[in-house]
């Protein structure tokens, strides 16, 4: 499914961004009530780290990631991009959401195209699109309507329009999340060689403790709404990780007992 | 289009041909069925004397049955017609019901005078209005054309851009939006009176009016086409580094092309009203006033014959506007098929 040198044919600069997240809170109104949702977040994340998000369902993950990418501003504190703070969206910090949010009107290759077309170098550049969709899997699939792709691929079509765009800070809504597991072991391999390779800042999203573990250099467990910073776990284990590591196996019980889930282990 | 789908494609195909072929037996039975009726019809047309005085009887006559001819050829030849050979086996159900439908006709008026004749001319009199009125009844298409085209393309572009600005922006939509809920729901019709008083030529008034019946409706759908895309895209292309001009462009309008297209459609509809209205008041030309004018002399066969013209121009217009959008809005599915 991945061929190499198509991976090889993008060229990054090989350079994450660091990301400070400097006592962020946030709350949304919702009829009238306070409902906060970020509890004095901090976090400074180097450049080319791996971290991995994880927490219960609401607990203000995918709030912190629109924070990061400039979506919304925080009710208080502050979050830079390499000592600059975070105005508003840059193609710097490009984000894969929860929902893939394909425009349905484009083909798979026009999705993909979107970022360098808003930027106005796509003329320059249409190679990037064609190697980035081959590092997916989806050539064949390249004129395809996203109704006419299944949710994993559309998952993937999603991931390529990120990638394509070299970000510094790749922010991940639980990107694998529509995968079966097969597609999804591979993809998260792919995943640590992209980054690894191309040495961008990763910010992650995930429900799954052992995918967490298997991609991360830090995991960062999250307590219930208002979100607050409930643990910060370095995963010190070089690439490839195998899932059997004992190492890992110990880490597993450690976070699930953080996030509530001790007594069924 | 392309080749990912190919084995998707004559699958979807293969149960639509399954059907043809089960049907195959019976066709030859309903296209022979059809061409023995266009025969009855032009017997018809022949045998009987007619009641009046109509000079094309026999033409009708003649005609009917070299169109029996062809669909008797045609019922035994379609399986090597290929396409227009499938097209005639799948319409043969249907000439049999027009062709008894114009039989019927012809006896219950012509032969018989079963209904009463100024006002249910035959069919040979229709045809006669078409062989000797030929050209005033060009020329009236081609006013009408002319005109519902004009009027049709200035409403529906100025009410696309009203729509989605006032989608767009909250600031022209607070002065838009009061005037569009003032003025829009009153009927064109309404206007007539003034707008051909106040207008330099009855054209620019008609054109006015057309344009003001479409742009509503056009309008309208628009902006809330505009107005209902999710946020959701806005967030990806910002993040993608898109700037408000893309976003217009390149997100808000062609989430919104299935809301104005259907603006599109009921405009043709109310513009067509106003078309034949403004025709038939103040326009000197068309098709409004060629029925008008056909009313004036009690020439009914005259009024059948643009009335027919009329409906298949109109049913034409709405089947070009069909097409565009299935052609623009390929993405779509489950679109209806017109
Ligand atoms: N735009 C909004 N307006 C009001 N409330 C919101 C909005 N977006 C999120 N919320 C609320 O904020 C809380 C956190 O939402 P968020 O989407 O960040 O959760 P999450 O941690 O990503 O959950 P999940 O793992 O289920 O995706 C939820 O209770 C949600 O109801
Ligand atoms: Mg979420």
């Amino acid at each position: 499914m991945v061929v190499q040198s198509a991976a090889e044919a993008i060229t990054y600069p090989a350079v994450g961004a660091e990301l400070d997240i400097e006592g962020v809170s946030h709350a949304f109104d919702i009829d009238g009530a306070v409902l906060p949702v970020l509890d004095n977040v901090n976090l400074s994340i180097a450049p080319g780290e791996f971290v991995a998000l994880l927490g219960p369902s609401g607990c203000g993950k995918s709030t912190l990631l629109r924070l990061v990418a400039g979506l919304e501003k925080p009710r208080s504190g502050a979050l830079r991009e390499d000592e600059v703070r975070i105005s508003g969206p840059h193609p710097s910090r490009v984000v894969v959401f929860q929902d893939p949010t394909l425009f349905p009107w484009r083909s798979v290759w026009d999705n993909v195209a979107l970022g360098l077309e808003a930027q106005g170098i796509l003329k320059a550049q249409r190679h990037r699109v064609d190697a980035v969709i081959e590092l997916v899997g989806l050539s064949s699939f390249r004129n395809a309507y996203p109704h006419q792709l299944s949710g994993g691929m559309a998952q993937r079509v999603a991931l390529a329009r990120a990638l394509v765009n070299d970000p510094k800070i790749l922010v991940l809504d639980e990107p694998l999340g529509k995968l079966d597991s097969l597609t999804r072991i591979a993809m998260q391999a792919e995943l640590v060689a992209l980054w690894q390779r191309k040495g961008f800042t990763t910010l992650l999203v995930t429900h799954d403790v052992e995918e967490a573990l298997v991609l991360a250099n830090r995991v960062i467990v999250l307590s219930d709404r208002p979100a607050q910073i409930k643990a910060d776990i370095a995963v010190a284990r070089p690439y490839p990780r195998h899932r059997g590591d004992p190492y890992l196996a110990d880490l597993r019980k450690q976070i699930l007992g953080l996030l509530g889930l001790e007594a069924t282990w | 289009m392309s080749t990912y789908s190919v084995s998707d494609t004559t699958a979807a195909a293969a149960p639509r041909a399954a059907v043809t072929f089960s049907n195959l037996s019976g066709s030859y039975g309903v296209g022979l069925a059809a061409s023995l009726v266009w025969l009855a019809f032009g017997l018809s047309c022949l045998y009987w004397p007619d009641v009046g005085d109509w000079s094309r009887t026999e033409s009708l006559g003649i005609g009917a049955i070299v169109i029996a001819a062809f669909i008797l050829f045609g019922t035994f030849s379609a399986d090597y017609l290929g396409s227009a050979g499938q097209a005639l086996r799948k319409r043969a159900p249907w000439m049999v019901a027009f062709g008894a439908f114009v039989t019927l006709w012809e006896v219950a008026t012509a032969k018989f005078a079963w209904l009463p004749l100024p006002f249910f001319p035959p069919p040979q009199s229709i045809l006669e209005v078409y062989t000797d009125d030929l050209p005033k009844l060009l020329d009236s298409v081609f006013a009408s054309i002319k005109l519902q085209l004009g009027g049709y393309i200035i409403g529906a572009t100025i009410g696309f851009i009203t729509g989605v600005s006032i989608g767009w922006s909250q600031k022209i939509g607070y002065w838009v939006h009061p005037v569009l809920r003032f003025i829009g729901p009153l009927p064109a019709t309404a206007w007539l009176p003034i707008a051909f008083f106040t207008f330099p030529s009855s054209w620019s008034a008609s054109t006015f009016l057309i344009a003001l019946a479409t742009g509503f409706p056009v309008t309208v759908l628009t902006w809330s086409g505009v107005a209902s895309v999710s946020t959701a895209y806005y967030d990806v292309a910002r993040t993608l580094g898109a700037k408000p001009s893309f976003l217009v462009l390149k997100v808000a309008i062609p989430a919104a092309l299935p809301h104005v297209f259907v603006g599109l459609f009921m405009g043709l509809g109310s513009s067509f009203a106003v078309l034949v209205v403004a025709e038939m008041i103040g326009v000197k030309a068309g098709l409004g006033w060629y029925l008008q004018w056909a009313q004036g002399w009690a020439a009914y066969a005259n009024m059948y014959a643009a009335l027919i013209v009329m409906s298949l121009l109109c049913s034409g217009a709405i089947t070009l506007l069909f097409r565009t959008r299935d052609r623009l809005l390929v993405w779509q599915k489950g679109v209806v098929k017109w």
